[in-house]
Parts: C-alpha cells; sequence; structure tokens
C-alpha cells in the first residue's frame, strides 16, 4: 500500500468517524499535526467498514479490486469483467477517486517480458473500465512484472494467484 | 577507487638469465575454441616474500592468482604439497627438471614486496617442457588495499600468455543484491569483483531496482527504479554515484536499457498505452527515435559490437523470440527458430554469439547461437535461469539461478560457453541481474 493509499484510507476513515464514533480519538493520535507517521496507533479498519459501500474497504473487498489472468493471457474472462463492471460503477459513483491499475504476471518468464506482459494486463483492464464510462484521465497504469508476487509457491496453485491486476484507489485530482 | 598501476617490462626482461635452447615440441598454447580441452596442469609456489611481513600478501596473491585460473576450468593447479623444490629467489635459475617431474606445463613464479601501504608484485610465466620464459615478466605496483586487482591482473597476463587471448579477471560485476521474504524483496544495487569479492552498494533499497547495465566504459550503469512509482530509466556514475534519469518519449514506463558499445547511445523499452516498443535516445543530444512499432511486446534489445544492428525480443509470432534489425529501426528478421520461448538476447563482445533465455517445458536454459540463428546450444539448465551476461573477452556467461518455493532465492553463476564449466559466484545475499563490465586498466 503507498503512502496516498493510506493517507487516502486516513481521510475517508475520519471522515466517517467524525459523525460516529468521535470517542475513539485519544490525544496521542490527535497532536500529530503534521501527518507524518500519522497511521501509527490507527486501526483504521474500524474507522472505514467495509459495510459503508462509498469506502476503499468496500472496493477493495466487496466489489473485488483485482482480476486473474491465465497463463500468457491479457484477455479478460467473463468473470474479470463481472469484477470490472462493479469497479467501473463504483468509480462513477465516488467521482473523486482516481485508480493506478498494476500489472502483474507470474515467474515462469524473463523478468523484461513479464513487464511488458503485465503492462498489457493492466491495460486491458483500463480499457474495459473506460469502456465502461469511467474518464480515462483517472486510471494510470503501472506493471511489476514478477517482482511482486502475492503467493511464493513454485507450482501453478500460486502462479495463478501472481498473474492479476489490481485496481488501487486513492483520493485525487484527475490526472 | 581506481587504482594506477606501473607496469614495468624492461627493468625485468633481462632478468631470467634463460639460454636460447633447442625446442624440443611446439609452445605452449591452449587453443579455447577446441571444445575437448583436458585441463592444463600448472604450478603456483607460493610467491616470493622479498620484504618481510609481506608473507601473508605473497600466499593470498598466489591463491588468488591460482583460484582465477582454475575457476576457468581450463587449467588444473598442481598442489603444493608436491612440489620437488621452491625457487628461494626471484632470479634463482628455473629447475625445470623438478616441474617436469610433475608434469606442470605451466610454471608461474612471483615476488612481493610490501613498504609502508605500497606492495609491488612482479611475475614469470614459464613454459616448462621447452624451458622457455612465456613473454616478458612483469611488474604492478600500488596500494596494498588493491593486492586482489594485483593479483587478478598476474592472472590475465598468465591466461593471456596461454591462450592467445584476453583475459577477464581484473574487472567487475554490477548486479541487484536481494534480501528478504520472496513477497516484500528489498533490491539494492551492487557491484563486486568478478569472482564476488570486494561487494559495494550502489543504492538503498527504498525502490525496486532492475537489470543494471554496465557502460563499455565501464564508468556508468544504467538500471531501472521504481523510485517514482513507475518504472525510469536511471543513468547511474560509478566514481561519484551521482544519478539522474534518463530523458524518454512520454510513456508511463521506461525499462530494460543498454548502451551502445561507444557509451552514448541507449536503447530500452518504452510503454505507451499498454503497447511496448523499442526506442532510443542519444545521451549528448537528449534526442529519442522509435525503432518499432508493432502492437506487439518489444523488449530486451542489445547492440551489436560494431553498433549497426540490434538484438531484440518480440511475441509478434505469438511467442517471444529473438529478432535482429538495422540500428536505426527497419523491417526485423527472426533468428530463433527452436521451439520455446526466447528471451534477453545479448550479443557477443566479440560479434561471434548472442546468448539467451530460453524456456522450454517448464525448464530455463542459458543458450548460445550464432547470429543467424544457427547451432544454438543450451549450456545450462534448472528451474529458473536468466539474464546472461558476456565477459569482457566473450568466452563465459554470468547470469542468475533462481531455486524453488517460498524460500527461493537467486543466486550468479559463470559457465563457459564451449565446455559448459558450470561455477557458483559466491555473494553475501542473493544476488540476479548481473552485468559484466570492461576488464580494467
Amino acid at each position: 500500500m503507498n503512502m496516498m493509499t493510506k493517507a487516502a484510507l486516513l481521510i475517508a476513515g475520519l471522515g466517517l468517524a467524525a459523525c460516529t464514533n468521535p470517542g475513539r480519538f485519544d490525544d496521542a493520535n490527535g497532536v500529530d499535526v503534521n501527518g507524518d507517521g500519522a497511521n501509527a496507533g490507527i486501526d483504521s479498519t474500524t474507522l472505514d467498514p467495509a459495510g459503508d459501500p462509498r469506502s476503499p474497504a468496500y472496493f477493495n473487498q466487496t466489489v473485488g479490486n483485482r482480476v486473474l489472468f491465465a497463463v500468457d493471457q491479457s484477455t479478460l474472462t467473463d468473470e474479470a469483467m463481472q469484477v470490472l463492471d462493479g469497479q467501473a460503477q463504483w468509480l462513477q459513483t465516488n467521482a473523486d477517486y482516481i485508480a493506478v491499475i498494476e500489472g502483474h504476471a507470474d515467474e515462469q518468464g524473463t523478468r523484461e517480458y513479464n513487464i511488458a506482459l503485465g503492462e498489457r494486463r493492466a491495460n486491458a483492464v483500463r480499457q474495459y473500465l473506460v469502456s465502461q464510462g469511467v474518464p480515462a484521465g483517472r486510471l494510470q497504469t503501472v506493471s511489476y512484472g514478477k517482482e511482486r508476487p502475492i503467493a511464493t509457491c513454485s507450482n501453478e496453485s500460486c502462479y495463478a494467484q501472481n498473474r492479476r491486476a489490481v485496481t488501487i484507489i486513492s483520493l485525487g485530482v484527475t490526472g | 577507487m581506481m587504482l594506477r598501476f606501473l607496469i614495468l617490462l624492461a627493468a625485468l626482461a633481462l632478468g631470467g638469465a634463460l639460454a636460447p635452447q633447442a625446442r624440443a615440441q611446439e609452445p605452449l598454447r591452449l587453443v579455447l575454441d577446441n571444445p575437448v580441452l583436458e585441463p592444463l596442469p600448472f604450478a603456483v609456489p607460493t610467491f616470493i616474500v622479498e620484504t618481510a611481513g609481506a608473507e601473508t600478501l605473497a600466499a593470498d596473491i598466489a591463491r588468488v592468482v591460482a583460484e582465477d585460473l582454475t575457476g576457468t576450468g581450463l587449467f588444473r593447479q598442481i598442489p603444493q604439497s608436491s612440489f620437488i623444490s621452491t625457487p628461494a629467489t626471484f632470479s634463482d635459475p628455473v629447475a625445470f627438471a623438478d616441474w617436469r617431474a610433475i608434469n606442470a606445463q605451466a610454471l608461474v613464479v612471483g615476488a612481493v614486496t610490501q613498504e609502508g601501504g605500497q606492495v609491488a608484485v612482479k611475475f614469470r610465466v614459464y613454459d616448462v617442457f621447452s624451458g622457455q620464459e612465456m613473454g616478458q615478466g612483469m611488474q604492478f605496483a600500488g596500494s596494498a588495499d588493491g593486492w586482489r586487482r594485483m593479483a587478478h591482473k598476474v592472472a590475465d597476463e598468465v591466461y593471456s600468455r596461454i591462450t592467445g587471448e584476453t583475459g577477464y579477471f581484473d574487472s567487475r560485476v554490477v548486479f541487484v543484491a536481494e534480501t528478504g521474504p520472496k513477497d516484500d524483496r528489498a533490491k539494492r544495487l551492487a557491484i563486486m569483483d568478478y569472482d564476488g569479492a570486494n561487494v559495494q552498494y550502489l543504492t538503498d533499497s527504498g525502490a525496486i531496482v532492475l537489470a543494471p547495465r554496465f557502460s563499455p566504459q565501464g564508468d556508468r550503469v544504467l538500471y531501472t527504479s521504481y523510485e517514482t512509482g513507475f518504472p525510469r530509466i536511471n543513468v547511474l556514475e560509478v566514481g561519484s554515484l551521482a544519478r539522474q534519469q534518463l530523458g524518454t518519449a512520454p510513456g508511463n514506463m521506461a525499462f530494460s536499457p543498454r548502451f551502445s558499445r561507444d557509451g552514448q547511445q541507449v536503447i530500452y523499452s518504452l510503454s505507451t498505452d499498454g503497447n511496448t516498443d523499442i526506442w532510443r535516445t542519444d545521451l549528448a543530444t537528449g534526442q529519442h527515435a522509435q525503432l518499432t512499432r508493432a502492437p506487439s511486446i518489444e523488449t530486451a534489445p542489445s547492440f551489436s559490437p560494431d553498433g549497426s544492428r540490434i538484438v531484440f525480443e518480440s511475441d509478434r509470432s505469438g511467442t517471444p523470440q529473438l529478432y535482429i534489425m538495422s540500428a536505426d529501426g527497419g523491417e526485423p528478421r527472426r533468428i530463433s527458430s527452436g521451439d520455446g520461448r526466447y528471451g534477453t538476447p545479448v550479443w557477443s563482445p566479440r560479434g561471434d554469439y548472442i546468448a539467451f533465455t530460453k524456456q522450454l517445458g517448464g525448464r530455463f536454459h542459458i543458450g548460445v547461437m550464432r547470429t543467424d540463428g544457427s547451432a544454438e546450444r543450451l549450456l545450462t539448465a534448472s528451474r529458473l535461469d536468466e539474464g546472461p551476461t558476456w565477459a569482457p573477452n566473450g568466452r563465459v556467461i554470468m547470469f542468475f539461478r533462481e531455486t524453488e518455493g517460498e524460500q527461493g532465492t537467486a543466486s550468479l553463476y559463470s559457465v563457459d560457453i564451449l565446455r559448459g564449466t558450470l561455477r557458483r559466484v559466491p555473494t553475501p545475499s542473493g544476488a540476479s541481474d548481473p552485468s559484466w563490465g570492461p576488464l580494467l586498466r
């Protein structure tokens, strides 16, 4: 999770908590006016319940922030398109969010090729979201190739999880 | 740190006191093009100590010289325990009969002087069976902390006199040092001697860094960094560690860079709107040019030594294969024709071969082929071998191998391209993406 996303979670969480549960803040957290290391000691999950359909947690967990790909493929499966329909709808409802789509590959390929392949996957997601009405200016892509696996075994059960594109949302201005 | 070596030829040239004698046989020569060489037996007595206190250094230098030579797989060291005699001083006449008796074909005699922080190493190489010195004696002098480089220079001379080709021991390798678990791996650029000694780090691990590439001059390193959140190419000055981002046309990702032979051009992959093509940036003018225009993936470009052509990887046929095009772009010609998937082509500095990574049936191989795609030979096999880089003399390839599973780590290996002799290169942590620099001066 990058700093921007962390900040977004925190800001979203604060907005929500202000009317529902102000008593959860203590002085130790309250005096951090600079925002440096502001996440220390704050349980953002509590303040950002996945039950709220406007929350990033809802996007990540309920809508689903990732889609998977077949070996060497960047074409979207029916299942992937269903998830992306949900993402498109959420991004249109929550117009103050931007997204970076991260493409990934499994370890069966060279470093360079996998970076290009991950980009192809991220772009397939981006194109689909744009086709469903999300403004292109709110969507960026980046590929990590095989650099950031989430499953570390060396067989297909892990490879299948690593061939993915993950939509990382954050509050931001249209680029 | 640049060491300056004083090379003294003339002073030693007359010291050997060798009487001319009739050659009983051909002069000693190891022909590297012969794929079935028997390792040549050689002897390196501990270097003679000419100043008190240099004993450790003398033993260390002789050991590194011997390790360099045996590490090639071309030479076999005769253990010192079987020596019949050893020279007491550097100018003693060589007792060739004693060396012939233990079947040493080559003999390296050296001496070390150490005064203050300064060290001088001198040596001679002998063809034992003809009783002749090979070439002239030489001396390297410099500060004591450069003793390993002096040993490598001695070994390079021995290699060169016996094979007739340039050595590769006094050279450095830039690579990615890896620590931490596989799903949160920290990577930083590091540089080391070719044999894994003297590791120094060039970047911190704050961002993913990938695939460093030495300039042919050894003064700069290109690498890909995610420090902006997106992969971009940096140019790093090895001496000062100053770095700057390479200028490119607009695109969200720039990666897989490589220098031209003269160090003036950089070729690389640039991704725009999900498509990856090959581009070139001129470092002097900052101008860039697009070299491929295809909806497929084009990546991993590498210049021919004369700069006229580029070999690269493309999946335009459906699977990744190797292609060659003119250095200015134009219609590429496919050169890979076997089964499997080909990647990371690298043109040999001799111009004769292209090294590559090949995936076939769930295994990875490092291989070489002629530049027209003929005479393909696979040199290695494992579950993940990747990223070949050439020794400066084009006779050896270094690459990395990653082991299986959650604890999988990457290590560096070198392999002789004709004989397949495999050697692990020791590193203090995991290591990947080696790039072999030039022979140092």
